[in-house]
């Protein structure tokens, strides 16, 4: 991997991470949402 | 692959949202809200959220899915060449992983949050697109696109259902009106648009039954759309709003249908009827369900007493 592949590599991976964790947390707040209605 | 990237570098998530078909979904999202929106009864809207975010992880799971079984085929197209896998942009594999993730999670969730009918027809729509069209008929039949219109039937269904939790004839009539409006949109871009579709070896209607079976056959659709659109209101399902813009739309269909059932095109032609009738299709479809939820809106909820 030449140096320009590893920058690209990691702002890849990085991307993914954040976008990931958007959806994670994403679910997180509409399950907490869901129990709640679903309770109420 | 003329790209190995995919091999060793990290898909880009962009290339993953790419794979669901955004634009394709935002249809499928504004039919499933107003399936919703027309169906009597209460939800809440955080339920109904839920509802229209299950039909777009659906469809976008089966649209994944159908981009991985078609990857041979869309790199032998112009107009696809450049989708994520034949581009070189997502492994094959990972495309139906990512299909199967979304599909799985999209029915689980409708099942716990909204209600498992609506689950169930979820299901049943997303297999019918992945498998029953993209894998079995579309390459076997040049009935594929009144096929395949089955599959972007269902949205106003599901969201309908997610409301009553049982099927009545109004869903129904709704996936009728999206089954039958298909063919005479799809196809009428068909005659247009210069498609790479016999090269790949998918029986397109004019390219296997000719030019003017394919116009004869999309006065017949425009036709009998007209019945079928107006069939919620026949049945005292909508009130006369929805009745009279569907019979308005509908006319104006057959109307634009008509120039381009009667004619044959030349050498160079412009094939602006065509283009007319397609762009007047997308129109037509937004309206009358923007028209079916304005109706409920007021004999519905008692807006106009």
């Amino acid at each position: 991997m030449t140096p320009e592949e590893e920058i690209e590599f990691k702002q890849r991976r990085k991307g993914r991470n954040l976008a990931l964790g958007a959806v994670l947390v994403f679910f997180v707040i509409l399950f907490y949402a869901l129990t709640i209605v679903k309770m109420g | 692959m003329t790209d190995s990237a995919a091999l060793y570098l990290p898909t880009d998530w962009r290339d993953f949202l790419s794979l669901t078909k955004p634009r394709v979904m935002s249809l499928v999202i504004f039919t499933g809200l107003c399936g919703l929106l027309a169906a009597p009864g209460y939800i809440h809207p955080l339920i109904g959220f839920i509802a229209v975010l299950c039909i777009a992880m659906g469809a976008g799971g089966a649209a994944a899915l159908n981009q991985w079984w078609e990857a041979d085929l869309d790199s032998g197209m112009k107009r696809t060449a450049k989708r994520p896998i034949p581009g070189g942009r997502v492994r094959r594999t990972d495309a139906r992983d990512f299909g199967i993730a979304l599909s799985v999670a999209s029915v689980g969730l409708m099942g716990i949050a909204v209600n498992w009918l609506a689950a169930i027809i979820l299901a049943i729509s997303i297999v019918y697109y992945a498998v029953i069209y993209t894998i079995w008929l579309k390459p076997r039949t040049p009935q594929n696109i009144v096929i395949g219109g089955g599959a972007g039937a269902f949205p106003p269904m599901i969201g309908w259902v997610a409301v009553t939790g049982h099927i009545t004839l109004m869903p129904v009539l709704l996936f009728a009106i999206i089954f039958m409006w298909t063919p005479p949109h799809f196809w009428a871009l068909a005659l247009f648009v210069q498609s790479d579709y016999a090269k790949v070896g998918i029986p397109m209607m004019p390219v296997v039954k000719g030019e003017a079976s394919t116009r004869r056959q999309i006065m017949a659709y425009a036709v009998l759309l007209l019945p079928v659109a107006a069939a919620p209101w026949f049945i005292g399902g909508t009130g006369v709003i929805y009745g009279a813009i569907a019979i308005a739309l509908s006319l104006a269909f057959i109307v634009l249908a008509g120039p381009v059932a009667l004619r044959r095109s030349e050498e160079g032609d412009r094939m602006k009827p065509e283009k007319r009738l397609f762009g007047f299709s997308v129109l037509y479809l937004f309206a009358l369900f923007a028209a079916l939820v304005a109706d409920r809106l007021v004999y519905g909820q008692g807006l106009l007493a």
